[in-house]
């Protein structure tokens, strides 16, 4: 069982330390659909989908929903862009920093308008109220991920932390 | 493995050996809790707090009297993911991790069906796939059958039934051999969704041409044009007329009308006189000439 337990003490981990580029495996894809993946659409959706993160991490830091229109579309825009909304009300902000990413592609449809990924990352969460800390912890999840296809890159359409 | 609780409206949870995390107050998060459903988070200790719930989906705040149960009713917390739950009591913070679940019961179906118009007798020509999701729009990504059928207006349906994997499922499926709208059907827990498929005949098959002369021309026409399962091509479908003579080639795209495509050509001497419909080429003329 999965418990975490953090003290007042350790909130104060300099957000310096929580910078840097995450570390990336891909494993191979497993598809359970009949439509080949090409090496050029693997390496674009991983690169959407990584850079996807950057907007993410910002707009839940600095509460900005626009930042989200360039990586995400559909439900899983609506959703983050709902969470900013309500953080500003609420007064807090939080800053997601990824540390690892473990990314395996495991569908691609058949008509090629979706592609499934799971992404076992490994992140921190930064709770702030204004600017005071409120809690870091670092996350293990689980994500289920669908990509669509948009003028000129993926887009994330399903951002979902799965158990 | 987690123990998934499904939740009842009054479902409390009480965590044994729960971990304390402030001098002031504590709280029992549950592992997991299932998207909408109503919940609480016993506390214990005395004064107030403030607890966040936190995660890429939403972001709650309530207001703790420690001791008493923070509540959360129906539809509070409906976005599947992995949450914080942090209860901020004076200096001090506690955080645990949870998850919310989707819903096991389908609510909507996305179902992507290609293509919309297809020839006939294709083996694996009509593919579906199908994401499942809650009445709160999450996917649920526990496995659950998905049936897909296909019926035509003549013939036996196809029908199979995939599990779903991380929330989708998918199939191929033949066309039938006759033409018409079909149906796909996709359905999961009693939710259904259909996309009709045109079916249209397939490349033409023997295809022949005549010619007799009219004046100083040659009138060319084609025998009426089926596919090889004896579908009529339906009209507009584009017949390409060439006639060579002496190296020199011209040729007439013309679209057939009442299933048969015809032309008027120079009647020249020695001209050879052929036609193709798609990759389909049909019979050749030698008229006049040696």
């Amino acid at each position: 069982m999965r418990r975490l337990l953090a003290f007042a003490s350790a909130l104060i981990i300099p957000m310096t330390a929580m910078t840097g580029q995450p570390s990336v495996k891909i494993e191979p894809a497993q598809l359970m659909s009949s439509r080949p993946l090409e090496k050029q659409t693997e390496s674009a959706v991983i690169r959407d989908y990584l850079e996807s993160w950057k907007s993410f991490r910002a707009a839940l830091d600095q509460n900005q929903p626009s930042l989200l229109d360039t990586d995400f579309v559909g439900t899983a825009r609506d959703r983050l862009a709902s969470t900013v909304e309500a953080q500003a009300k609420l007064g807090i902000h939080t800053r997601y920093q990824d540390h690892e990413h473990d990314l395996q592609i495991v569908f691609y449809s058949p008509e090629g308008l979706s592609l499934q990924l799971i992404d076992n990352v490994v992140y921190d969460q930064q709770v702030l109220d204004h600017e005071k800390v409120l809690t870091t912890t670092q996350v293990r999840a689980r994500y289920v991920v669908v990509l669509t296809p948009s003028e000129t890159r993926w887009r994330v359409r399903i951002f979902q932390a799965a158990e | 493995m987690r123990n998934i609780q499904k939740l009842c409206v009054s479902a409390i949870f009480t965590m044994g050996a729960s971990a304390a995390f402030s001098q002031s107050g504590q709280m029992s998060m549950p592992h997991s809790i299932t998207a909408g459903a109503s919940f609480s988070i016993p506390t214990s200790g005395t004064g107030t707090g403030v607890l966040y719930i936190t995660g890429p989906g939403q972001a709650l705040r309530r207001d703790v009297q420690l001791g008493q149960p923070v509540a959360f009713t129906q539809g509070d917390l409906y976005c599947a993911g992995h949450y914080l739950a942090t209860l901020v009591v004076g200096a001090s913070t506690g955080t645990e991790e949870f998850d919310v679940i989707p819903a096991s019961r389908p609510k909507t179906l996305s179902f992507l069906a290609r293509p919309s118009r297809i020839s006939i007798d294709l083996h694996d020509g009509i593919s579906g796939a199908a994401y499942v999701f809650d009445a709160y729009d999450n996917l649920i990504t526990q496995p659950l059958p998905v049936s897909f059928v296909l019926s035509g207006q003549y013939g036996a349906a196809q029908s199979r039934t995939i599990t779903t994997r991380n929330g989708v499922a998918w199939t191929g499926m033949d066309s039938t051999s006759k033409l018409g709208k079909a149906k796909f059907v996709a359905q999961a827990g009693g939710i259904s969704s259909t996309r009709v498929i045109d079916l249209v005949p397939g490349d033409p098959c023997g295809l022949t041409i005549s010619a007799r002369q009219n004046g100083a021309k040659l009138l060319v026409e084609t025998s009426p044009v089926h596919d090889c399962k004896g579908n009529p091509i339906p009209d507009g479908t584009i017949v390409t007329f060439t006639e060579a003579i002496n190296g020199v080639q011209s040729t007439a795209d013309v679209p057939i009308k009442q299933g048969i495509a015809r032309v008027e050509l120079p009647a020249q001497s020695g001209a050879t006189i052929s036609a193709a419909s798609g990759v389909v080429a049909g019979n050749a003329i030698h008229w006049g000439g040696r």
